[in-house]
């Protein structure tokens, strides 16, 4: 009995915060757009018994969901989405991995305090962080100004409302998703398997090669999905920092919802992008689970 | 192990004109303002198993990753098979080290980690196969091939470890506290069979261990160290009975310490060691003068226990018996003096417990003979 009601907790969690509002949407994705409150038809009105709850299956379709394929902007905004999360997740691991590395071999009175420097961003509003960018990047910004003092530029460079922007903002505030988990495996890792392949024949270059990095591999990989999911999704670095130019299905998503009000389209962008995101964190999950087995 | 059969006996070391494989020549090691290794020389020869052996922070691991490449001598020379080691990374030297924590890649195969050191060099493919089979094959582990470190036992792992250093046939094999991981019952039979492997592939085998025992059943010669310096380098029969120092006589094995003043005679030497009690008659390697502090060393083993006055040994004591350790198939008696020392005398229990002689506050005497203790310079310490 008490074993029952330790499941049920989480059970019931996951039902009442994700399922049944997830339930919601679905249903307001196959519903129409209609000038009231809420914004869409049919509601369900259980006054009317068996034949409203008829005639309220009838109505729902999936007519969203395929207006959503006549319109090439979503689409391409999902490809796009996906296209600038594979990148920014690559850039996060080339920029995380030495940082990580860098922690994991730096003396071990230092590493709290390196770690620390990582997370301590997280104090500050992620809002704020992103929005401090905007002062960094922009023309007049400081970054512009720096560099035309220094003489490397004549004219300032734009790089405000670009994607190169957004790759910043993303691969700023998602870092620390990547370093962590690298950082886990990094300094779990024996530093003599190290000092044996050296013995044993490899250079330095090697032993990275054949030993480092196949055993930070978990790490890599969760870092990866860990930066992955969020940012195919991710609305408010495009927002402030992309232009017109930067398609994320983030920003289409508020588009629809707040500017256009059409409630059953949103609801559908976000069905499908719940549905291309369940395959990567269904790999994340295995990833996690095998990493475990292998602890053991 | 020693070896008296003549013609047969394993001892490059007493003859002069042997060259050795390593040596040490003034080698000094400071980390920092603190020294770990202090100008020390040493031979070690070819086929050799040679121990280093001292308690922990005494320099001996130091010592051993200063010839696997993984640290540099602050002063001195470090020679290889006639080749000076200065400046030549562990990847380039002749040596393997098998490491305490094994240090086996857990993200490879038994098989794999075995072939890993033969994969660097330019050996051809299938010769690495005939090699990894014949490493499986010495250790015994032909059936774990396809296995992952995790999933084989503790003295596999060890076997493992093993057969991976010993893979590329290196000139010297480094052992860094093999058998620490080990319990009792494993260590015996790794103990022997280490010996066995040894001598079946001639290589070289210097092992770095705090286990005394453990040096004693493997080693061909044994280096007792301390604070940087090596104490005492010399077989293990002769660590043992003819120690140089308290401090090598105290750390191998139990032994009993009177300190005393040295009476120098023809053959023997006398201590005289507190009023009232009989000067006790051992033998010194080394003269000393008369009068000079001493210290008469006797192994509890060697002092034999009875209740009558012994007729014809040169050094009896009288005591009462104060403590009895009973180990199952000794027993070490703690028989406290008049003045107060306590002396330990073992004996073979020979018969079962119900018959034992002695027992609590029982008199008895102690005697051994006048060759069984040792004379030895005290410690200045």
């Amino acid at each position: 009995m008490r074993r029952l009601v330790v499941i049920a907790v989480p059970y019931l969690w996951l039902l009442a915060l994700f399922l049944v509002p997830f339930g919601i949407v679905l249903k307001i994705s196959l519903s129409d757009i209609a000038l009231a409150i809420p914004p869409y038809l049919p509601t369900l009105d259980l006054g009317r018994g068996w034949t409203g709850l008829r005639e309220f299956f009838g109505d729902l379709d999936f007519e969203n969901f395929r207006f959503l394929t006549t319109d090439d902007l979503y689409w391409k905004s999902y490809l796009s989405s996906l296209r600038i999360a594979v990148i920014s997740t690559l850039l996060s691991l080339l920029v995380g991995f030495p940082i990580a590395y860098g922690m994991a071999r730096a003396r071990s009175d230092w590493r709290p305090t390196l770690m620390m420097l990582v997370i301590l961003p997280f104090w500050t509003s992620f809002l704020i962080r992103v929005y401090a960018w905007v002062g960094i990047l922009s023309t007049e910004g400081v970054l512009n100004q720096f560099l035309s003092l220094i003489g490397v530029i004549d004219a300032p460079l734009i790089i405000l409302n670009t994607t190169t922007a957004v790759y910043i903002g993303i691969v700023y505030t998602y870092l620390p998703f990547m370093i962590l988990p690298i950082y886990a495996t990094l300094e779990k890792m024996d530093e003599s398997l190290l000092e044996a392949a050296e013995d044993l024949g490899c250079s330095r270059l090697q032993a990275f090669w054949l030993v480092t990095l196949p055993l930070s591999r978990n790490g890599v990989i969760a870092g990866c999905f860990l930066v992955f999911i969020p940012v195919i999704g991710e609305f408010v670095i495009p927002a402030l920092l992309g232009g017109s130019e930067t398609l994320m299905i983030g920003k289409i998503l508020f588009e629809e919802f707040f500017s256009n009000r059409d409630w059953p389209v949103a609801s559908a962008v976000a069905v499908i992008l719940l549905l291309i995101l369940v395959v990567p964190i269904i790999l994340f999950q295995r990833n996690e689970l095998l990493q475990q087995e292998a602890g053991k | 192990m020693s070896n008296e059969k003549p013609g047969t006996r394993f001892a490059p070391w007493e003859d002069v004109g042997a060259v050795p494989l390593i040596t040490f020549r003034g080698v000094t090691k400071r980390f920092g303002e603190f020294t770990a290794i202090d100008t020390l020389d040493l031979d070690v020869f070819e086929r050799e198993f040679f121990a280093l052996l001292g308690p922990s922070g005494c320099g001996k691991t130091t010592l051993m990753r200063m010839l696997a490449g993984f640290e540099e001598p602050t002063e001195g020379q470090i020679t290889l098979a006639g080749q000076d080691m200065a400046g030549v990374p562990p990847n380039k030297r002749p040596v393997n080290m098998m490491f305490q924590s094994y240090a086996l890649f857990p993200h490879l195969t038994v098989w794999d980690n075995i072939a890993f050191g033969l994969k660097r060099s330019d050996m051809a493919r299938d010769q690495i196969a005939d090699r990894v089979k014949e490493m499986l094959r010495l250790t015994r582990l032909e059936q774990f091939a396809r296995r992952k470190p995790h999933q084989i036992s503790g003295g596999q792992r060890q076997r493992v470890a093993l057969a991976r250093s010993l893979a590329k046939a290196p000139k010297l094999l480094l052992l860094d506290e093999p058998l620490g991981a080990l319990d009792a019952k494993l260590r015996q039979d790794t103990q022997f069979e280490l010996m066995d492997i040894q001598e079946k592939t001639g290589t070289t085998f210097v092992i770095v261990t705090h286990d005394q025992e453990e040096a004693m059943t493997v080693a061909s010669r044994v280096a007792v160290m301390d604070h940087g310096r090596i104490v005492q380098v010399d077989t293990p029969d002769r660590i043992y009975e003819s120690p140089n120092s308290v401090y090598v006589a105290d750390f191998i094995g139990d032994v009993n310490i009177f300190e005393g003043s040295a009476e120098p005679g023809a053959d023997v030497t006398q201590v005289t060691w507190a009023e009232g009690q009989p000067p006790l008659t051992g033998s010194a390697d080394r003269p000393l003068a008369r009068g000079t502090r001493c210290a008469m060393a006797i192994r509890p083993e060697k002092i034999a226990i009875s209740a009558e006055p012994p007729a014809d040994r040169a050094n009896a004591l009288r005591g009462k018996v104060h403590d009895i350790a009973y180990l199952g198939n000794i027993s070490t008696y703690h028989v406290e003096l008049p003045t107060g020392h306590i002396v330990k005398a073992q004996t073979a229990n020979t018969r079962r417990i119900g018959r034992r002689e002695f027992t609590w506050d029982d008199e008895v005497w102690l005697s051994w003979t006048d060759t069984a203790g040792v004379v030895l310079p005290a410690e200045t310490t």
